[in-house]
């Protein structure tokens, strides 16, 4: 049978005889690249108006939206918790909006169990809109139309860039679920 | 995507508690983020170690990132420096027998300085600053604007130094950690500093409008003196920043100020300096209530730090 399609026995996830997905992997990619993402903009330096995405809470909607059922629902806390460290967001906003997005996906999922790209979309972009909001009432600047002008092209970048991340996302769960565990 | 059916709960008593457990917690993450999140409001300083041990530990990516930066600028600058090469040839010449005849100008000026100085019996020796460091990051998600530095009190820094380039006024330190430290930037929303114009004495305090830019709104009101292109320089006033740091250029009238552009864009430097406090005294001062007087508040601290060191021996 090899000889006729060398990939005859194997998937996407690599061979399926003898091997099985590291479970150090398949547990704690989600976690670590939704802690990355909440990391970068930290380094880009913004002297003049808020520029990087929330690319935290992009990716947990992301990996929440893709992976029903593999985040719990409380994990929005401890991950805010993280973001809020250096996010420069006062400690607590990011505990509190993660969590309510959480439980907010969770109660839309009961409503609408089978969703497409779109819907996904959608539900993201009104997410994330919603917390940049709330994010910019809780971080205590002055709510000023000028601020609000120079977020414009904040909102945009993050509504737009979700189909991006979620390419991101389908490709690191490839690599989280890589058979690279040898059975025997 | 259907939602898996292992999350069906069915008549499992096992499965239904552990939903159940997750909502309920939750549910109270959500009650300890809006806890939190008072707290913040009611004590902003309550946090800060925790994010001075964030901060310490990103640091060393923030510098290998401000290193990238740099390098990236420099490339740019040769290459914008290429095309340019001849008029800027030209265009610098004629700058430099400008600057060759002011700077002897200002070297009389100088000397005179001194000579006055020395009849007032004023010696102030240009402050020494307390260290230099790049800035490694800054808050580009948030409608706030910090940046970050990767030294702490490990070189001396406290809350209030005044943080500046070789331009002109960067910002004020924040939060300091071990470190690590948070710096509110001029144009950040809270932002205020007291500026006077550069050519005389017309005074106005600078905020931040969170859009990049300085509203520069005057003290004395009436006919607006300031025109397009002015430079406004820090005054000295509120004991922060010693007189005379270059701040912002103005570029659009308004009837009670003015809006300026930054002179030192924290993205366009590498390295910055951290100077002592100007004027301490000025700055406890402003800090005392009106119903004390200074030396009573003196006395009072001084008291509450020896009550202190009673309490820890």
């Amino acid at each position: 049978m090899e000889q006729l399609n060398p990939r005859s026995r194997s998937d996407r996830y690599g061979s399926r005889i003898n091997r099985a997905p590291s479970p150090l992997r398949a547990t704690s990619v989600p976690y670590l690249t939704i802690m990355a993402g909440s990391f970068l903009p930290a380094l880009l330096i913004a002297d003049l108006m808020p520029l990087a995405p929330p690319l935290g809470f992009l990716m947990l909607l992301g990996w929440r939206i893709m992976r029903p059922g593999l985040l719990p629902v409380w994990i929005g806390a401890p991950l805010g918790a993280f973001d809020d460290l250096i996010s420069g967001q006062p400690f607590g906003s990011a505990v509190l909006m993660w969590s309510l997005a959480m439980i907010g996906l969770e109660l839309l999922e009961a409503r609408f169990p089978w969703r497409g790209f779109w819907q996904d979309w959608f539900t993201a972009s009104f997410a994330v809109t919603l917390y940049l909001i709330a994010a910019m009432v809780t971080s205590g600047a002055v709510l000023s139309q000028p601020l609000l002008i120079a977020a414009l092209p904040q909102f945009l970048t993050a509504v737009l860039i979700y189909p991006l991340l979620a390419r991101v996302i389908a490709g690191l769960d490839r690599f989280r679920l890589t058979r690279t565990r040898r059975l025997a | 995507m259907a939602p898996p059916a292992s999350r069906r709960t069915g008549y499992s008593r096992k499965a239904q508690y552990s939903v159940f457990t997750g909502y309920l917690l939750a549910a109270l993450g959500a009650l300890l983020g809006l806890i939190l999140l008072a707290v913040s409001f009611y004590q902003p300083g309550a946090f800060a170690p925790l994010r001075g041990v964030a901060g310490t530990v990103a640091a060393p990516a923030g510098e290998t990132t401000a290193s990238v930066r740099s390098g990236s600028q420099d490339i740019w600058a040769s290459i914008n420096g290429f095309w340019h090469a001849g008029s800027q040839n030209a265009a610098l010449r004629e700058e430099l027998e400008i600057a060759r005849v002011r700077l002897a100008e200002a070297e009389a000026v100088a000397a005179e300085n001194a000579r006055l100085k020395a009849l007032l019996d004023l010696s102030r020796t240009e402050a020494k600053p307390v260290a230099v460091a790049r800035l490694v990051g800054s808050s580009a998600a948030s409608a706030r604007r910090y940046a970050y530095l990767a030294i702490g009190a490990d070189k001396g820094l406290v809350p209030g130094m005044p943080v500046i380039s070789e331009k002109g006024v960067i910002g004020r330190v924040l939060e300091v950690a071990g470190r690590a430290t948070r710096v509110m930037l001029l144009t950040d929303s809270e932002s205020v500093l007291p500026v006077r114009r550069a050519t005389d004495d017309v005074v106005a305090f600078a905020e931040g409008r969170g859009d990049g830019f300085l509203r520069i709104k005057l003290i004395n009101l009436g006919l607006n003196p300031l025109k397009v292109g002015d430079l406004m320089v820090t005054s000295g006033a509120g004991g922060y920043y010693r007189p005379g740091i270059a701040v912002a250029v103005v570029t659009e009238l308004q009837p009670d100020g003015a809006l300026a552009r930054l002179v030192a864009e924290p993205s366009a430097t590498n390295f910055v300096m951290i100077e002592p406090v100007f004027e301490p005294v000025a700055v406890k001062a402003a800090q005392t209530p009106p119903e004390r007087t200074l030396a009573e508040e003196n006395a009072r601290t001084s008291g509450a730090t020896q009550t202190d060191e009673a309490a820890a021996r």
